[in-house]
């Protein structure tokens, strides 16, 4: 059975604000049944304030599913719907002292419920076209089509490129065949770990050359700019926030927010700039700007 | 209160007269069977012992049929490579889709290398098609590898009637029996069956010790080399403690044969029928009229199993799952989405398998436990209302894939 926290355990055994929440004025309805994880979140927002002043839950699914519903009510209850957006499933799961590495996916269908709940309300359409796939990386929950899309997006060829980009493979290492599969299919062949190709340049290289901090930043807009068509093909997009040292702010939008490819979408970029610059540095969602 | 096991297809617990007849060979017995000396003499003679023992329970004509292996899967991998090599013009296999990993996998992986797979597909109450059967069957397949009993539904397959229909065409047959062994009467030498995996630990024998029986002049080649041990079939130093415990644990299994068919199967049918009196909108999965007297799938339908397993275990009752949720996949298991059962209800699947040590007390607790656990699982379940399904519940809820 899974090594799940007491937190888990608890909130599973005695769910907070289950069941259907009368006047719920946003739904957002997720998950797959085939996958065996659906979500129902309501809410009940004040249409002045919009502070969401009660949450509920319906849930089919496992333990853990059960769990990050119940954890996320409780975090977004009487925040408004600006500050309840912040949430990230890995505050679902710090709220609930951890989940098993298998099991990260049921916090990340708690945040696009409320995205999707939140979408509801204020009459938008939210969608998610990420495709189903089957589960090939059992540590980090990356499916077949996401490594795939992976894969072409940027041209990978080699396992350690795809751990690089998806961290698909970098846990038990059981899925290697599956992915050379898949390396296999899209590239027609496998190529060899050693293949001549530098992706991170040394860091202390002798003969970078320096950058001025206006050359620099041009540089990382132009990477960016190299990256949009990929992105929008997957119907994303990307825009440069903030320049700080090494941390560079970038906003994703479209179907790159929220689902399970922000984390991949946002690793591929920050492989790309440390190629482009040259340099060590950190990529992250304009939300981390925001929390300071 | 005492812990209610209800898991024995996933593994049994070793009976005390088999960990007592193993001790000493862990102790004073400890000589490798090989050897001339009088410490290696005595272990040769508690094998040979071991090998007439399951000999019996599986009704072989000889005990040279029965090889030791290390598990069930080993015996099948053995057998399914073992006829690709020595009829290297023969490329195809016959299996069906309901078939253990042990199996599936295998054949997924023979695949890439050219090997023509056939799996035969089963109905709603898993049961293959004996037609479709017969159509498959010609002299480019190698083996046809069928499962006696199903692990997670316990629906039994013809296997005898689908030795018989391969042999007339020439072709090996192999059945997987693990489940099969110590709950189903055996009785190979009236039978077609060239080959047989079978598991210590699904009979209360312990774990990390198998058996392939084969059939006398069957064209074979071992999986491992190396040794003279098993006659050349299966090289390595015997695990004798171990093949010492199943050798009893078979004689125990002859013994109970019948208890297995009337007192455990009686249990079973107790079970079955009062958690399906009790709870609306579940059903028993598999073959009724053909299956293991110890095994019980039900369907809860609008819960996933997970939850079910982990408020049974707050009782101290433990049985499995299938869905695979709780195995680390996402998708149901193979076996229920292979029989045409929807999501909804597969995912919800418990599997109770009992065996002799289970009593009817042990069976009442269970039934008076699961209504309850169901009950609040379902009041959580965005399918479910107050006391029922919600109207149309695949239209009413329409989750996006998160
Ligand atoms: C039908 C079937 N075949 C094969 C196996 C594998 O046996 P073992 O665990 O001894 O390798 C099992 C056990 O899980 C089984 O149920």
């Amino acid at each position: 059975m899974w090594d799940y926290s007491e937190k888990v355990r608890e909130h599973f055994f005695n769910p907070r604000n289950s069941g259907p929440l009368a006047g719920a004025n946003g739904i957002g309805d997720v998950g797959s049944i085939k996958c065996g994880d659906a979500l129902r979140l309501m809410l009940k927002v004040n249409p002045d304030s919009e502070v969401i002043e009660d949450a509920h839950f319906q849930t089919f699914g496992c333990g853990s599913a059960i769990a990050s519903s119940s954890a996320l009510t409780e975090i977004i209850k009487s925040k408004t719907l600006d500050e309840a957006l912040q949430v990230s499933n890995q505050d679902i799961a710090d709220f609930l002292d951890g989940l098993p590495p298998e099991k990260m996916h049921c916090s990340v269908m708690g945040r696009e419920a409320l995205h999707a709940a939140v979408a509801n309300y204020r009459g938008e359409v939210w969608s998610d076209d990420h495709k189903e796939g089957d589960l090939v990386c059992k540590c980090f929950a990356i499916d077949a089509v996401m490594i795939e899309q992976t894969i072409r997006g940027n041209n990978l060829k080699t396992m350690a490129d795809v751990t690089n980009y998806t961290k698909a493979g970098g846990g038990c290492s059981s899925c290697h065949e599956k992915i050379e599969d898949i390396l296999i299919a899209v590239n027609g062949r496998l190529y060899s770990e050693e293949a001549p190709q530098k992706r991170t340049p040394p860091v202390e290289s002798p003969v970078k050359p320096q950058l001025t901090n206006y050359q620099r930043i041009r540089k990382i807009e132009e990477t960016l700019e190299a990256l949009r068509p990929m992105l929008q093909r997957d119907h994303g997009d990307v825009t440069l926030v903030e320049v700080d040292g090494k941390k560079i702010y970038v906003a994703l939008t479209g179907a790159c927010q929220g689902c399970q490819m922000e984390s991949a979408t946002l690793g591929g970029i920050q492989q790309k700039l440390i190629e482009a610059l040259g340099e060590l540095l950190q990529v992250l969602p304009v939300a981390a700007l925001a929390h300071g | 209160m005492k812990p209610i096991y209800m898991d024995n297809n996933a593994t049994t617990a070793c009976d005390p007269a088999v960990v007592r007849a193993m001790l000493p060979f862990f102790t004073e017995q400890f000589g490798n069977a090989s050897s001339i000396h009088s410490f290696g003499a005595e272990v040769g003679k508690a094998l040979k012992q071991a090998r007439e023992q399951v000999q019996s329970l599986l009704g072989a004509a000889h005990d040279s049929e029965i090889v030791f292996t290390s598990c069930g899967t080993e015996s099948d991998a053995t057998a399914i490579l073992s006829a690709l090599k020595a009829n290297p013009e023969r490329r195809s296999i016959i299996t069906t889709v309901v078939e253990h990993p042990a199996i599936l996998t295998l054949c997924d992986h023979l695949e890439k290398e050219d090997v023509t797979v056939h799996r035969l597909r089963v109905d709603r109450r898993g049961r293959i098609d004996l037609d479709e059967y017969k159509s498959l069957l010609s002299n480019r397949v190698a083996i046809v590898s069928a499962m006696w009993a199903n692990n997670e539904t316990g629906t039994l397959f013809p296997v005898e009637e689908m030795a018989e229909l391969a042999h007339e065409k020439g072709i090996l047959f192999h059945t997987d029996a693990v489940q099969a062994v110590g709950k189903v009467a055996i009785d190979l030498k009236a039978t077609r069956i060239d080959m047989l995996s079978c598991s210590g630990h699904k009979l209360h024998a312990p774990k990390g010790i198998g058996v392939l029986y084969l059939r006398r002049n069957t064209r074979f080649r071992p999986l491992l080399r190396g040794g003279h041990q098993e006659r050349g079939r299966r090289a390595g130093t015997e695990n004798s403690a171990s093949i010492v415990g199943l050798g009893v644990a078979c004689e125990l299994a002859q013994q109970h044969l019948e208890t297995e068919n009337t007192t455990v199967k009686a249990l079973r049918d107790r079970l079955q029928r009062g958690i399906l009196a009790r709870v609306g909108n579940a059903f028993a999965n598999g073959d009724m009229l053909h299956r293991l007297p110890n095994t019980a799938s039900i369907a809860f339908e609008y819960v996933e199993g997970e939850g079910i397993l982990l408020l049974l275990n707050k009782q101290g009752i433990a049985a499995s799952s299938g869905s695979a949720c709780t195995s680390g996949s996402l998708e149901p298991s193979h076996v229920m989405r292979a029989m045409g059962i929807p999501y909804t209800a597969a995912h919800g699947t418990i599997r109770f398998s009992l065996s002799r040590y289970n009593t009817e007390e042990e069976v009442d607790r269970v039934i008076a436990a699961v209504p309850t656990i169901i009950a609040q699982l379902r009041k959580l379940s965005p399918y479910w209302n107050v006391d029922g399904p919600v109207e149309n519940p695949e239209q009413a809820f329409q989750p996006a894939y998160a």
